[in-house]
């Protein structure tokens, strides 16, 4: 079982705070990686919040050929920032681990959003396409002010491996996920937190609709739905999809994934709606046990169960900072004093939505809308 | 050399030839004559011989040569009086002294096309071996990475959904205040049905019995209004019964049209008296079990309550053509029938073609992709049963459905239509009884629904038929169960609330199987429709061909 740790905070937190949620939940032999995704950062990219930073992992190789389809597509570099690696555990360095601030290309730089996001995933994609069968480039997320670090190891070692101790390195969300999915080959692109125009997730748990989702996300005709070296990935996709590219507001996610019963459905308003989404979306409905925490382009944060509850979540804090972990023992590390009371145990019908900057937390239930 | 008086019969055929032979047992028989007088074609007789008998009376052996004048029981040898091996005979016989015994090396079809006509006959493909369909396994199963499910404890949802779908991008729905609602204004949404996965497939008032379609009506009814399972049932063509038609009953009926408009009369009659719609309809093109052929009614079950139903004279035959006589083009003849039929109900009812596997099925299925009114394809694969056929159709002609369908939906993947334009699978699902397996097979390899006729004729009613040609009289009117024909001699054989009984027996055991197969995969929450990473198959060719792995 993945563990997950998420904070959402008013102010920059270090990244080491959610990873050292993730060591209180450790048991048994369960430390084959870490992924990271920090959003609304601080530290040294305080001041480039504009710009599109690319996070990923390359080789000499893959460097040189980095830099010059950057280059040859028009983005200049403002900021790099690059880990000071400590060789740590069993961890196996590869040439360079990058998090690098970009100013679009000339053309784009009074483009819409929408248009610069899209040419941020295909540049991404496209950087994927090239590494991805030497493994000599990962790119993991190109988006303004957001990073992603990902390695395979003890999560602890690798925060460790990669310096985050002692690194200025800071932000207002974190997710992180302490353990690669055991069900699929050890693979960086497999690794959690998974990340598109905006949109993260991470899950505890298994996807047995994974094949029917991924093939009907593969012919939505949208060149971002690609990869699913993972089962979790496709809760990302399936977010970006309803949210962004259909339009639905956030807690309509939760009725996507898991929909209600019919007699159900009749006692909500909405019911109309939510009758033709049940149809039209009955293939993304996901199946297994799952608890999905993951965060919005605005900075929301939400934790959503699916409608069996066989996986654990929790949420807890204080107005400004909460955590989001998949176990209490997380949240007791990341938030010690608080209301214990007020911990949330979300369950089949819940959804918590936590405003920006830890601002509010609701409990949306599915039940009543 | 021998005198060759027997012999000299030249075209008289030994029983050798003949699919079955008749077993009967001399020192069984009370010679009471209930087999000859029940068997449905009079292959055996009963008949006086004289006999040269060995007998020995008193304390010491003393044998005796007697000649003696006998009563037996004789099996025929004229090829319009075949054994069907039905096994009648043996049911009514008190002393366990007949029954039939299938002969593997009968030259059955070398003979039996007298008078230059091919052989005809009911039943379905006479093909033993295992099919595709059983030879699939469900492999994909949860352990320690994630728990399995409970079938006895979780709560499963076992739907699926007849109609055209829209897809996401095109629900009418606009955010107000943070909801969503529907604008419906200009914008048509197609109906769309919640039904239990496995549906009773087209078998019309006419080729079955009153009992045995009423049996079926009735066992229909009950699942949906005490079971809460909705099943929906084809009728077949041939109408339905006048009072069904104008009943809120009709909710759970689909209607057929097929190429000869049998019962359509009526039904347009019954129209403005409509207090329910029908589930669907259904316009057949084609079925698996004789594709090419039309549906054929022979004169001798045309009796009064057909006559009356499908309006037409008493016994002649019904035979409908091969195909709908205004079809020229998809694009267009076809088009337009789904567009009449739906103008007909308002658009409310969800109009779907059925048509026989094929290696033309993707042409059709795309062309039916294009039309947003098109509510699904229903294909009917070669193992699909019928009442009355040439015989060289039902075992020589037709596609089998898991390839079919396999390609089918993969098709609609490629076109990101996989949920919009509903598969219906049939024709073979649950032919060695694994009913359960195989609709969930389909399932997985891609159909929204499975469709059953043989399967549910044949276990709701005891008929007879299976793959060695037995019994497969269902075209005569001579049905020994009284399950195809329209004499009331015979069909008082069968009563029709067994027969409802059973229909409920049948589903509700399908259902706990269903959700023998989804728990341990996991799966409960909707129906696995394409999730073929839970399938395997002992065959390479064959995990190549369906997408799927091989494990052996």
């Amino acid at each position: 079982m993945c563990r997950l740790a998420a904070i959402t905070s008013k102010e920059f937190i270090s990244p080491m705070e959610p990873i050292l949620a993730l060591e209180t939940m450790k048991e048994g032999h369960d430390g084959s990686g870490l992924g990271l995704v920090l959003k609304d950062l601080g530290g040294e990219f305080e001041k480039l919040k504009k710009y599109p930073v690319l996070s990923g992992i390359c080789s000499r190789e893959g460097r040189k050929i980095l830099d010059e389809y950057m280059k040859r597509h028009g983005f200049i570099l403002r900021h790099e920032w690059k880990p000071k690696i400590k060789q740590t555990g069993g961890i196996v360095p590869r040439d360079h681990y990058f998090a690098r601030a970009y100013d679009y290309p000339s053309a784009y730089r009074n483009r819409t959003l929408a248009e610069k996001e899209e040419l941020l995933m295909m540049t991404r994609l496209a950087l994927r396409k090239i590494g991805e069968p030497d493994e000599s480039i990962f790119a993991f997320s190109f988006y303004p002010d957001v990073i992603t670090i990902k390695e395979v190891g003890d999560p602890l070692e690798v925060a460790e491996f990669f310096g985050l101790d002692k690194d200025t390195l800071k932000a207002r969300i974190v997710l992180a996920q302490g353990r690669q999915n055991t069900n699929y080959a050890i693979y960086l692109y497999a690794c959690h937190p998974f990340f598109i125009q905006g949109f993260c997730s991470m899950t505890n748990g298994e996807n047995t609709a994974f094949v029917p989702i991924r093939e009907f996300l593969s012919s939505r005709g949208f060149p971002g739905y690609i990869g699913y070296n993972s089962d979790s990935e496709v809760f990302t996709h399936i977010l970006h999809y309803s949210v962004r590219q259909l339009g639905f507001p956030l807690h309509y996610y939760k009725d996507v994934i898991t929909p209600m019963k019919a007699d159900e459905i009749e006692k909500r308003s909405d019911k109309e709606a939510l009758k033709l989404m049940k149809q039209s979306m009955r293939q993304l409905c996901i199946d297994g046990p799952n608890m999905v925490i993951g965060f919005t382009p605005d900075g929301t944060v939400f934790m959503v169960q699916d409608s069996k509850k066989l996986r654990p979540g929790a949420v807890g804090g204080v107005k400004g900072k909460y955590a989001l972990m998949s176990e209490e023992c997380g949240i007791d590390r990341a938030v010690p004093k608080r209301d214990l009371a007020k911990d949330i145990f979300p369950m089949k019908y819940d959804m918590v939505i936590i405003s920006p900057q830890a601002q509010e937390v609701r409990v949306w239930n599915q039940l009543h809308g | 050399m021998e005198p060759a008086t027997r012999l000299d019969h030249n075209h008289k055929l030994s029983l050798r030839e003949f699919p079955y032979i008749i077993r009967w047992r001399d020192d069984r028989c009370k010679r009471c004559g209930r087999c000859t007088a029940v068997c449905p074609v009079k292959a055996i007789v009963p008949s006086v011989k004289v006999q040269r008998v060995v007998e020995s009376a008193g304390q010491i052996p003393a044998p005796t040569a007697v000649r003696k004048t006998v009563h037996v029981v004789e099996q025929v040898t004229d090829m319009e009086r075949y054994c069907t091996g039905c096994g009648s005979c043996t049911l009514v016989c008190p002393n366990e002294a007949i029954e039939p015994e299938f002969n593997q090396a009968n030259k059955f079809l070398h003979y039996k096309n007298k008078g230059g006509d091919g052989y005809k006959r009911g039943g379905r493909r006479n093909d033993p071996s295992i099919s595709t369909l059983d030879r699939i396994k469900f492999t994909r199963i949860s352990m320690l990475t994630d728990p399995a499910l409970d079938a006895g404890r979780h709560e499963f949802r076992i739907r699926t959904l007849l109609g055209r779908v829209m897809s996401p991008e095109a629900m009418p729905l606009k955010v107000v205040n943070g909801r969503l609602e529907v604008d419906k204004k200009d914008v048509f949404v197609p109906p769309v049905r919640e039904i239990y996965p496995i549906m009773i497939g087209s078998m019309s008032v006419g080729a079955l019995s009153p009992p045995m379609w009423e049996g079926l009506a009735m066992g229909v009814a009950y699942l949906n209004e005490v079971e809460g399972m909705p099943v929906v049932m084809c009728s077949g063509e041939g109408g339905m019964p006048p009072r069904l038609l104008r009943s809120r009953y009709l909710k759970y009926f689909i209607i057929q049209i097929a190429s000869g408009y049998f019962g359509w009369d009526e039904i347009v009659r019954a129209l403005p008296h409509m207090v329910e719609d029908p589930a669907a309809i259904e316009i057949k093109y084609g079925q698996g079990a004789k594709p090419g052929d039309g549906g054929l009614l022979m004169a001798q079950k045309v009796l009064k309550l057909i006559s009356k139903i499908r309006g037409v004279p008493q016994f002649v035959d019904l035979a409908s053509p091969p195909t709908h006589q205004t079809k020229y083009s998809i694009e267009e003849a076809v088009a337009k029938m789904i567009q009449s039929m739906s103008m007909a109900w308002g658009f409310r009812v969800p109009v779907y073609p059925k048509i026989s596997g094929s290696k033309t099925a993707r042409a059709v299925l795309n062309n039916l992709a294009r039309n947003p009114y098109a509510a699904g394809l229903s294909i009917d694969g070669e193992d699909g049963g019928t009442g009355a056929a040439y015989n060289v159709s039902m075992d020589k002609m037709g596609h089998p459905i898991a390839s079919n369908l396999r390609e089918c939906y993969l098709d609609l993947v490629k076109q990101g239509k996989q949920n919009e334009l509903p598969l219906i699978a049939a024709g073979g699902v649950g032919k060695k009884g694994n009913l359960a397996a195989n609709a969930a097979a389909l399932i997985m390899l891609g159909a929204s629904a499975v469709s059953i006729g043989k399967y549910i004729m044949q276990t709701a009613s005891d008929c007879f038929g299976d793959e060695f040609n037995r019994c497969n009289l269902c075209n005569t009117g001579q049905c020994p169960r009284g399950i195809t024909t329209q004499d009331p001699k015979l069909y008082r054989r069968l009563d029709s609330d067994r027969v409802a009984e059973r229909v409920v027996e049948v589903f509700k055991a399908a259902d706990v199987e269903l959700k023998k197969i989804f728990a341990p995969m996991g799966r409960s929450t909707e129906l696995p429709i394409g999730m073929s990473d839970g399938l395997s198959i002992d065959d390479k060719a064959m995990a190549e061909r369906l997408g799927i792995s091989y494990a052996c």
